[in-house]
């Protein structure tokens, strides 16, 4: 496992600039997971990396060796495709040993046999490793994908949605089984994704990706509870944060906010109390929370609440913020002096 | 306006039961959603109520009046297949008016509706645009406003928003049941996405290779599953089930796991085998260096608000929703307890819920 270092990397496609200016420093053991939506650069930067593209500016080094002019097979690096593409007519032991087997490789029959039991064990596909590949089901045949990626010792490995083409449980399994492995082999990892709860449960450190620049990186939690930007506010929480123009609720913000980013653990609800009253305007049921919609003026937002807790549409409500966020007319953070 | 009642309604293809003899009742100007997996049979019933597909036994009666064997045209209910297929040369007041111009309508009559269904679906500025030039959302709403402008008694849609993405699909059904909050239409909703039904529905019906599993308000079915599958299909993640050994009584207050009483809401049932099933929703598993019941952290997901811990057991993993700023670490030991008053004890044999004393407090049946 090794550092990967992309220093101010430009790619453009015609007219569309893929990649801009994107600095990123990868430390041996890390989950880094880039966070976008289709088309914001992701899916390009993880190729840079691989090498199945050229940049047109910067530098890529593994393991402080610059490799922006080499070829992929010279990078030692594993790639995971968002499709699986298994041989068919092999077996799922010979799909997970067809990487060792290479003729650059040589490794010895023992230790292939060695390697692809540890990695079926690690995947839980061991019983399946004499079945043939097509013999598979989806989930299966995605384990076997990304085994066959775990079987080499790469520099680093770099994964394209691995998980988007399987149902929802599976995926939720897999993030987790995947997140573990991760950390039994100590891999380094570059992962791509448009799925803010992948990004979240997964990664060491996401970076948010928007127009081909990388907007910020950090943890998770740094990500969630501290955006530079109003755009990375959105990007992650579930209900997404609610913006309200900073003029509604006189007093709260600092000068120079324009939006108040409001996450629920940021609303209060109470008993009207002479502060601002907002209107329940429809209570979701999701089980676990209910999501509540609370009309303020003309505003509406969504907060979580106690699924027992008694709330009713009509119903008005105090609320209180307790320490929101600010973002400016740009919609860059603005920060309070004791932060 | 309309009450729809299905009364042991049975749809055979050959050798395959597609439904068995379900029996509901729909109130009027209810949001009525059935859920399942695929292959369920909740497709096949919504078919039969709409009347493209006929029972091999059973009624279905609109408002009381027996329609089971009436032609589609002839049930006044508005099918509403996924929402994208429009006209395309034609403008959206054209679109929206068309099954009023096919009933031949006096154009003025024709207007007016229109512009009424577009101001109830808030889209009065895009009448006179084509339709080509619509985004997605709009283009669903000018559909739906297709369905609703022949004020049908009933609506029935079919996983109408299966086509689209996450955020627009949220958008969507956040705004269908605004829409249905503003004309209270009796509407049946068929989806396999448990938190679509849990967010809409004012009665969820749970589907499962036929058979009707359960039937109950939102919050009801997932706080008191009627069965295992209930439990499983409901929530994310899913509920937990640990298997014990023992047997249940009426009146029954606890149950012995790993060598510590598990207190329970008062059993009113006796079980029917020596193997019981603890279901336990994630929220009300707790950590506490007290308990008896031991597991390791296998990892934890953090999702902001709260994280979902999960622990590997000798009855297998267990997934915890704590709060976020609880310190987990993978691999450390940690003791399990669980909110005794929440809990649903399964009959291992039959995979049934047995009757406990929070059924007697449930709101709906």
């Amino acid at each position: 496992m090794a550092d990967v270092a992309l220093q101010r990397v430009g790619k453009r496609f015609g007219d569309v600039e893929a990649v801009r200016d994107l600095s990123l420093d990868i430390k041996a053991g890390e989950f880094v997971v880039l966070l976008g939506p289709t088309g914001a650069g992701k899916t390009t930067t993880l190729r840079l990396v691989a090498g199945l593209e050229r940049p047109d500016s910067g530098t890529i080094s593994i393991d402080g060796r610059d490799v922006t002019r080499e070829p992929p097979a010279a990078r030692n690096v594993a790639f995971v495709f968002q499709q699986y593409s298994l041989y068919p007519h092999l077996s799922v032991f010979d799909n997970l040993a067809f990487p060792l087997r290479a003729p650059s490789r040589r490794l010895p029959e023992a230790e292939i046999n060695k390697r692809v039991r540890e990695i079926a064990e690690l995947l839980r596909i061991s019983g399946k490793l004499d079945n043939r590949a097509t013999r598979l089901s989806g989930g299966e045949m995605q384990r076997v994908a990304i085994g066959r990626a775990l079987v080499r010792r790469p520099a680093i490995y770099l994964m394209d949605e691995p998980l988007s083409s399987l149902d929802a449980k599976l995926r939720a399994d897999l993030r987790l089984e995947l997140k573990r492995i991760q950390l039994d082999l100590g891999a380094t990892v570059l992962y791509v994704t448009h799925d803010h709860i992948e990004a979240m449960t997964m990664a060491s450190r996401i970076g948010v990706i928007r127009d081909g620049r990388l907007m910020q990186v950090g943890s998770p939690r740094e990500i969630y509870e501290s955006p530079n930007d109003l755009y990375v506010a959105t990007r992650l929480g579930s209900p997404q944060i609610n913006l309200i123009p900073a003029d509604l609720v006189p007093g709260a913000a600092p000068r120079g906010a324009k939006t108040i980013g409001v996450r629920t653990e940021h609303l209060e609800i109470t008993k009207p109390n002479g502060g601002p009253i907002g209107k329940v305007h429809r209570v979701e049921h999701l089980g676990d929370q209910n999501h509540v919609h609370i009309e303020y003026r003309g505003q509406t937002l969504v907060t979580l609440a106690d699924p027992h807790r008694p709330l009713s549409p009509g119903q008005e409500v105090g609320l209180a913020l307790v320490e929101p966020l600010f973002f400016d007319a740009e919609g860059r953070r603005v920060r309070l002096a004791a932060e | 306006m309309a009450e729809i009642r299905v009364e042991n309604l049975r749809k055979a293809f050959h050798d395959f039961v597609a439904v068995q003899d379900s029996t509901f009742t729909v109130d009027d100007g209810t949001f009525f959603v059935m859920l399942g997996p695929s292959g369920c049979g909740k497709t096949t019933t919504l078919r039969m109520i709409a009347g493209l597909e006929l029972p091999t036994s059973g009624r279905i009666l609109l408002d009381g009046e027996d329609v089971t064997f009436r032609r589609a045209a002839e049930r006044d209910i508005a099918f509403v297949f996924q929402l994208f297929a429009l006209y395309p040369h034609m403008n959206v007041a054209e679109n929206i008016g068309f099954p009023l111009k096919c009933e031949a309508m006096a154009r003025s009559e024709i207007r007016s509706q229109v512009a009424e269904a577009a101001k109830l679906l808030r889209i009065e500025h895009l009448l006179k645009r084509k339709v080509s030039n619509l985004s997605g959302g709009d283009r669903q709403r000018v559909a739906l406003g297709r369905a609703i402008v022949r004020r049908p008694k009933a609506f029935l849609m079919d996983e109408p928003l299966g086509a689209l993405d996450a955020e627009l699909r949220r958008d969507m059904s956040e705004e269908l049941r605004d829409l249905h909050d503003r004309i209270r239409a009796t509407t049946v909703y068929v989806t396999h996405d448990q938190l679509e039904a849990m967010s809409m529905a004012d009665r969820i019906a749970v589907m499962n290779h036929g058979v009707v599993e359960q039937i109950g308000a939102p919050q009801d079915i997932y706080d008191l599953p009627a069965t295992m599958f209930v439990a499983d299909f409901v929530g994310s993640p899913p509920m937990n089930f640990i298997r014990l050994q023992g047997r249940l009584q009426p009146n029954d207050i606890s149950v012995r796991l790993d060598g510590a009483n598990v207190a329970v809401p008062a059993s009113r049932e006796a079980s029917s085998s020596e193997e019981l099933v603890l279901g336990v929703r994630p929220e009300h598993v707790s950590f506490s260096d007290a308990s008896r019941i031991r597991g390791r952290v296998f990892g934890a997901e953090y999702l902001g608000t709260t994280q979902i811990v999960t622990v590997d057991t000798e009855r297998g993993q267990i997934k915890a929703r704590l709060p976020s700023f609880t310190q987990v670490r993978p691999g450390e030991t940690v003791g399990l307890a669980f909110k005794s008053d929440a809990l649903v004890v399964f009959d291992g044999a039959t995979g049934r819920a047995m009757r406990s004393v929070l059924h007697e407090g449930a709101r709906h049946g």
